[in-house]
């Protein structure tokens, strides 16, 4: 995927210009936090549960090479097939040898964010193989040739009447007249047609939330059941994961399940969550001939040992975007690669470069809400803040910006001097201020006051303030 | 080589080589005794809460069910619900022994084919191994008495379940499957496939409104067995 993050400003005026993604922020914006606030309400030992889900993931990251190595051996044990691939290239190439072997014409697709990250339904074009979305969020962005803005509702920038335009445009041997009076209808009708493609699919591709050392199991999470029915028809299962999903045992995955979907989408467990080992037994009935994993590196190694190390506890359920209030202003696509949000602004720049992608780990305000939702407490502020330090010492940010700051510590690093002028500026901000004690526009700051207007401080700073009450303490 | 190169990445950002033997026997030894980590206390109830849990998390979920005394009645309701849902009377069933055991010749309008789904199927007969209550979860692993496609292709899936089969939580489930499933040669004890299954399957990708009937049962209606004494 090719990546616009360097020009996440221009994206972001864009999208808050965008009148139908506006409308779609509008319904979700209050909708999701409600929903997580309501699960997290229904088990009282969430707050415990964040800290072992913190620790469990740590435990295995510690350990990192020995999981893999006993998971690895557990595939290979029961039938299954691992292929270990460094780069998005190796990735794209076993996954297509394995599509090619099988002699496949079509693949269905369950949704995952690291087929997006390695851009396989293009390589496997390429190649004329037919990879077929079945996500019902991913079939109309396959059908738009749309990327996801969102790592869990990949769709949400899109409004009913959309959906009904995309649909009219490429079923078209269904009845022109036929009426999409509610959501159920659409839903139906990419129902009825996916059937076809799921029992006509020679390979069925998925993701994978975990892999588990214990038993070689990838296990995969989905309310829509598509999921299941592409690894379960096809003759061919290819897991698609990254190193970073593994976890020691069942018992650690369970608990990382119980923060998962109520951090998601607020239910208490997502409708399907399965677990695949290896392909059919004797005696089975149905299920893959063949189970394969594409294990793919692609930059996560790296981050081992590093002050980026603990976003590889990420266990991708959104809620930090679902709680920040720069992606609830500007969606997904302005982040302009395949994560978006506070998750994808630290791991964007790791994964493409901070030279491409150093607006995201600026585009925050540093509220400090990701964290706080993050069911693996990941410390995503202080991660954002390493990025710009990077950009930073690498001369990556603009002139300007660089000037500003040195002047800023040049007057911050002289006590007397700062506190003469933040003295001076409080005392004139106050003024303009006048009896509302709110200013409507500013000299540099046009479009921060052209919507809101800017509380005047009191005439007072804070060291002054400080001091006083001591005295009056006294 | 990939797979040199990942370890050795990894390994260089640990800065260490491969794990000594002596932490890894003691990562082995974590492995072979799986501890638990914190059970929510919802489910540490009595035998009767902890059914009646199981119900009230099905019907949050969205799926439906009834209690029967025991397996002369399945026939019963079953027919009776497909009339009421007005669904067809041929169904695809699991070949597992406890529900051919069940006495189905007492409703002979139930037409019964044993096996896998087929697209055509409109309604399945599944065997709950077991369900967990603290989520209203049934696990349903694969195995040649329990095909995946039951859960999958049919518009309804109807799933009997005995009582003394719910647990409270997830762990539980986890332990029982340990003991009592073997796989043959080196495989391990788990099988094929494992879904834990809550409720029939949903979409909320358009417009985030939830939406029953994506690609899996639009119906889950549950059996429930009251062989357990201690639960009534």
């Amino acid at each position: 995927m090719l990546a616009t993050s360097p020009a996440f400003k221009e994206n972001a005026s864009r999208a808050m210009a965008d009148p139908g993604l506006q409308k779609a922020l509008a319904r979700t914006r209050p909708q999701n936090p409600a929903k997580r606030a309501a699960a997290v309400a229904g088990l009282p030992e969430f707050e415990q549960l964040r800290d072992i889900g913190r620790d469990i993931k740590n435990h295995t990251l510690a350990h990192l090479d020995f999981y893999l190595e006993e998971w690895e051996a557990n595939v290979l044990a029961s039938g299954g097939h691992v292929h270990w691939c460094s780069t998005a290239d190796d990735a794209r190439a076993a996954v297509l040898k394995i599509c090619q072997a099988a002699g496949a014409r079509t693949v269905t697709k369950g949704k995952s964010m690291v087929s997006e990250e390695l851009a396989i339904n293009d390589h496997l074009e390429k190649h004329g193989i037919k990879p077929i979305e079945t996500d019902l969020g991913e079939y109309i962005l396959q059908i738009r040739n749309e990327a996801p803005s969102h790592i869990i509702g990949p769709a949400f920038h899109l409004n009913r009447e959309d959906w009904e335009e995309s649909f009219r445009a490429v079923h078209t041997h269904l009845p022109k007249d036929r009426v999409f009076a509610e959501k159920k209808d659409i839903q139906a009708e990419a129902r009825t047609l996916l059937r076809d493609k799921f029992l006509a699919a020679d390979v069925g591709i998925t993701g994978a939330n975990f892999l588990i050392a214990e038993t070689g199991s990838s296990v995969i999470v989905t309310n829509e059941g598509n999921g299941d029915l592409t690894q379960t028809i096809p003759r061919v299962h290819i897991a698609l994961a990254t190193i970073e999903k593994i976890v020691p045992t069942l018992e650690d995955a369970t608990s990382l399940l119980r923060l998962l979907a109520r951090s998601a989408t607020g239910q208490d467990f997502s409708v399907y969550t399965t677990f695949s080992t290896g392909g059919r037994r004797p005696g089975d009935l149905d299920g893959p001939e063949e189970y394969h994993v594409v294990i793919v590196d692609n930059g996560r190694s790296a981050m081992i040992g590093t002050e980026f190390q603990d976003m590889l506890r990420c266990i991708r359920c959104a809620a930090c975007m679902n709680h920040c209030p720069v992606y609830q202003t500007v969606g997904g696509h302005a982040y302009g690669w395949v994560y978006p949000g506070p998750m994808g602004s630290v791991l964007t720049p790791t994964l493409i470069g901070v030279d491409k992608a150093g607006h995201l780990p600026n585009a925050s305000t540093f509220c400090g809400k990701c964290e706080s939702v993050c069911p693996v407490k990941i410390p995503l502020p202080k991660m954002m803040r390493h990025w710009r330090e990077r950009e930073f010492e690498r001369h990556l940010s603009p002139a300007t910006t660089r000037t500003n700051l040195a002047v800023w510590a040049w007057v911050a690093r002289r006590p007397q001097l700062y506190r003469l002028a933040t003295g001076m500026a409080a005392r004139l901000l106050k003024l303009v201020g006048g009896s509302k004690g709110r200013i409507a526009s500013l000299p540099f700051a046009g479009s921060w006051t052209k919507t809101r207007d800017l509380p005047a401080p009191e005439g007072e700073t804070f060291f002054t303030r400080y001091a006083r009450m001591q005295r009056d303490e006294a | 080589m990939s797979r040199d190169a990942i370890f050795g990445a990894i390994r260089r950002g640990l800065r260490r080589g491969a794990l000594p033997e002596d932490q890894a026997m003691g990562l082995r030894a974590r492995l072979i005794a799986h501890p638990r980590h914190l059970i929510p206390a919802r489910s540490r109830v009595s035998r009767p809460e902890q059914v009646a849990l199981f119900l009230r998390n099905l019907e949050k979920e969205f799926a439906t069910y009834i209690r029967v005394p025991n397996t002369h009645e399945v026939p019963g309701v079953v027919a009776d619900y497909l009339a009421a849902q007005n669904l067809p009377t041929s169904l695809v069933m699991a070949p597992h022994p406890e529900l051919q055991n069940i006495p189905w010749v007492e409703r002979p309008l139930l037409q019964l084919r044993e096996g896998r789904a087929s697209p055509d199927d409109l309604v399945s007969i599944q065997h709950c191994y077991l369900a967990v209550a603290e989520t209203g979860t049934l696990m349903l692993p694969a195995t040649a008495e329990r095909p995946t496609t039951l859960n999958l292709l049919c518009d309804t899936e109807i799933v009997i379940l005995r009582s003394t089969r719910i647990v409270g939580a997830y762990e539980e489930g986890w332990d029982l499957l340990r003991a009592e499933h073997q796989n043959s040669g080196k495989v391990g004890f788990m099988p094929r496939n494992v879904m834990l299954v809550t409720g029939p399957s949903r979409s909320a990708d358009i417009e985030s409104t939830l939406e029953l009937g994506a690609h899996g049962p639009r119906r889950l209606h549950v059996v429930l067995i009251d062989d357990d004494e201690t639960a009534l």
